[in-house]
């Protein structure tokens, strides 16, 4: 499992590398020069200047590089042009209310996901396998953030039962949170809900005509001690390997629905620096978002490998 | 009473309603190892699986009965054969590579049976699979409980299956092929192995295999099975002195005649019908030596020749055992 668990890491951290010089080479990519295009036309040459030096933009390229090495291995992301603050802080800041929404979303997506492959695999070619997977294919073709403004329509607008957007932590208030979660939570998970439910079934239907489940069904033990004990497990080793892409699909859509939602997140925070051309948290943003969705993997490869014995040895 | 009887069974597969199994009679008598032989594809795992009722999806009962100490089981339904299930019937298959489950330690395989099946507690499963670890000679027994099967060999698996099986105290024992899998030494330990636990226990057992050698060593009845239906029936030593159908004289004299690694039962010419292309009449008639017009009419049933050896042949040999086979 260490070599597999290296291996990954190893993998994980080439990412890393290709993704700290695709920031740094953001602010050369856009056209023009990153100080003009953040301050606005009636910028004098000497409010310019005075930018680009704060950017360090007036050294030479190897210098730049080993300056952005420098800061990025301490933690240091820079400084915000217009929040004027540490790039790094209004992240951090900004992390929980997008962990809260595409957490709770892959909650919603892996229980409900692998709970209607189940019942759909269990009951092949019944009734409830078709009405499951035609539901879940509902689910996968209606867009998010067109869910987003229905459930908004109806529960926030015409019931009045929940707020239309915003965010509470969960430290300040458990209910607030989960109020503020919920439909938003709901909209982003259910497309991958309908994913997972797919797959999971495919994967039940293949463990089931395996002979490990006829040697438990030998045994004289419950269908449903079968499923649960015998299927459940082996059904796992590629639910996981999915539930990884999922859970990366999931922060990405996180930045439409903080939109959608008006919820103060790493997303909206990232949008809001590409409409102001405020670099360093562009530079920033995407360095996080890549080390976050990193992290995620390699807790699913963990996982992946507590799951499945057979792996823990190579 | 008998512990298993089955009577004129009938197995169909798929929408065609092909028959894998017909007019299928044999019993097992309590202690006794009734052998099931047969080349490739004659139905000897779909005789087995009828009998555990693990059939696969695309086959079902069509006709006949199989009765558990009188017990209809047919009859009775799913519910009634799952409480035999572990407890009066267990199976070990041919693969011992996919029979185990790959993420379950091999203890926990078959502590499940103790602890679901008979009652103990999980302390006392754990003592009792340790001892039948070393009751089916796992070295190290102890610390291969914590084994997965993937960390062992084809041999110790099967003895995992083994000791799964003896762990339900069933009464009968199917063993599927047990050894085709596994190479010559390994089969020859667990053949030995299944010998010993059946004086032991006194369980009975379907002892199925392709090999007349392995029939001789295992075998106090046999039944030689073709194209789904019984060909003959008789005590073990009958089958070798005195065969009175042509197919099993052929299987007889398919086996090759020095020891050594036994072959194949391929030296028949031609090979077992596919299941839509049986013949009308016998279903061995297109490969027999001794086919006559007759024989296509319609297919022979099973006639008691003398006592306890049964035979379906329009045309049996007789008593004399002789050399020239047909
Ligand atoms: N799942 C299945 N679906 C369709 N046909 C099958 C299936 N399993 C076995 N058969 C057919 O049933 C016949 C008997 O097979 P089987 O019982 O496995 O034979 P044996 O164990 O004697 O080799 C063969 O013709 C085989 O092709
Ligand atoms: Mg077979």
């Amino acid at each position: 499992m260490a070599a597999f668990l290296a291996r990954r890491l190893a993998g994980a951290l080439i990412v890393l590398l290709l993704v700290s010089l695709m920031s740094f080479a953001l602010i050369w990519l856009v056209p023009g020069d990153p100080a003009s295009a953040f301050l606005d036309a009636s910028a004098t040459p000497d409010q310019i200047q005075r930018l680009r030096t704060a950017l360090g933009l007036d050294e030479p390229l190897p210098l730049q590089m080993a300056h952005w090495y420098g800061r990025i291995l301490r933690g240091d992301l820079g400084e915000s042009i217009l929040l004027q603050r540490s790039v790094s802080a209004a992240l951090i800041e900004r992390l929980p209310a997008t962990l809260s929404l595409a957490g709770t979303a892959l909650l919603i997506a892996t229980l409900g996901g692998v709970a209607a492959g189940i019942v759909a695999a269990v009951n092949h070619d019944k009734w409830a396998d078709q009405a499951t997977m035609s539901a879940a294919l509902i689910g996968l073709s209606v867009p998010d953030f067109w869910l987003g403004l229905v459930l908004i329509l109806v529960f926030a607008v015409s019931l009045g039962w929940l707020p239309t957007g915003g965010f509470v932590p969960f430290g300040e208030s458990p209910l607030g949170w989960l109020r503020t979660i919920a439909l938003p939570a709901l909209t982003l998970g259910l497309v991958q809900l309908g994913f997972i439910a797919r797959i999971s079934r495919t994967a039940m239907l293949e463990v089931m005509r395996q002979d490990y489940v006829r040697t438990a069904d030998a045994k004289g033990i419950s269908k449903l001690e079968i499923v649960v004990r015998h299927c459940l497990p082996n059904a796992f080793i590629p639910i996981v390997t999915v539930i990884g892409i999922v859970a990366g699909a999931l922060l990405g859509g996180a930045v439409v629905i903080e939109q959608v939602y008006s919820i103060p997140g790493v997303g909206r925070l990232i949008i809001g620096a590409i409409a102001a051309r405020d670099f360093p948290v562009m530079q920033g943003g995407l360095l996080f978002l890549a080390v976050v969705y990193l992290t995620v993997n390699l807790t699913v490869d963990l996982i992946y490998a507590l799951v499945d014995p057979r792996v823990r040895l190579t | 009473m008998a512990t298993l009887e089955i009577d004129a069974l009938e197995v169909r597969i798929g929408a065609a309603g092909l028959k894998v199994l017909e007019d299928v009679t044999l019993r097992v008598e309590p202690g006794e190892v009734l052998g099931i032989v047969g080349e490739s594809g004659s139905g000897k795992s779909m005789l087995a699986l009828a009998i555990m009722e693990l059939l696969p999806g695309v086959a079902r009962y069509a006709g006949g009965t199989l009765r558990w100490d009188g017990e209809d089981m047919i009859a009775a339904g799913p519910d009634a054969w799952r409480k035999r299930r572990g407890r009066d019937l267990a199976m070990i298959f041919q693969e011992p590579m996919t029979a185990l489950n790959p993420v379950h330690r091999v203890g926990r395989q078959v502590e499940e049976v103790l602890v679901r099946r008979r009652g103990m507690s999980r302390d006392a499963a754990r003592r009792e699979a340790q001892a039948l670890f070393q009751r089916v000679e796992i070295p190290r027994a102890a610390a291969m409980l914590d084994a997965y099967p993937h960390e062992m060999s084809g041999g110790m698996r099967q003895r995992v299956m083994i000791a799964m099986a003896l762990a339900t105290h069933a009464r009968l024992l199917i063993a599927d092929e047990p050894t085709t899998a596994l190479d010559v030494t390994v089969q020859s330990q667990i053949l030995g192995l299944l010998r010993d636990l059946r004086r032991d226990t006194g369980m009975s057992m379907l002892f199925i295999t392709h090999d007349l050698g392995v029939i001789a060593e295992m075998a106090d009845r046999v039944a030689v099975l073709y194209a789904g239906r019984v060909a003959e029936t008789a005590p073990v030593r009958e089958i070798f002195d005195s065969a009175r159908h042509p197919y099993t004289r052929a299987l007889l004299s398919a086996i090759p005649k020095t020891s050594g690694p036994r072959e194949r039962l391929a030296s028949i010419p031609g090979s077992v019908p596919a299941l839509d292309a049986f013949p009308t009449g016998c279903r061995f008639a297109p490969r027999c030596a001794m086919r006559r017009d007759a024989c296509d009419a319609r297919a022979p049933r099973l006639r008691d020749a003398t006592a306890g050896h049964a035979v379906a042949c329009i045309e049996p040999f007789g008593y004399v055992s002789d050399e020239d086979g047909p």
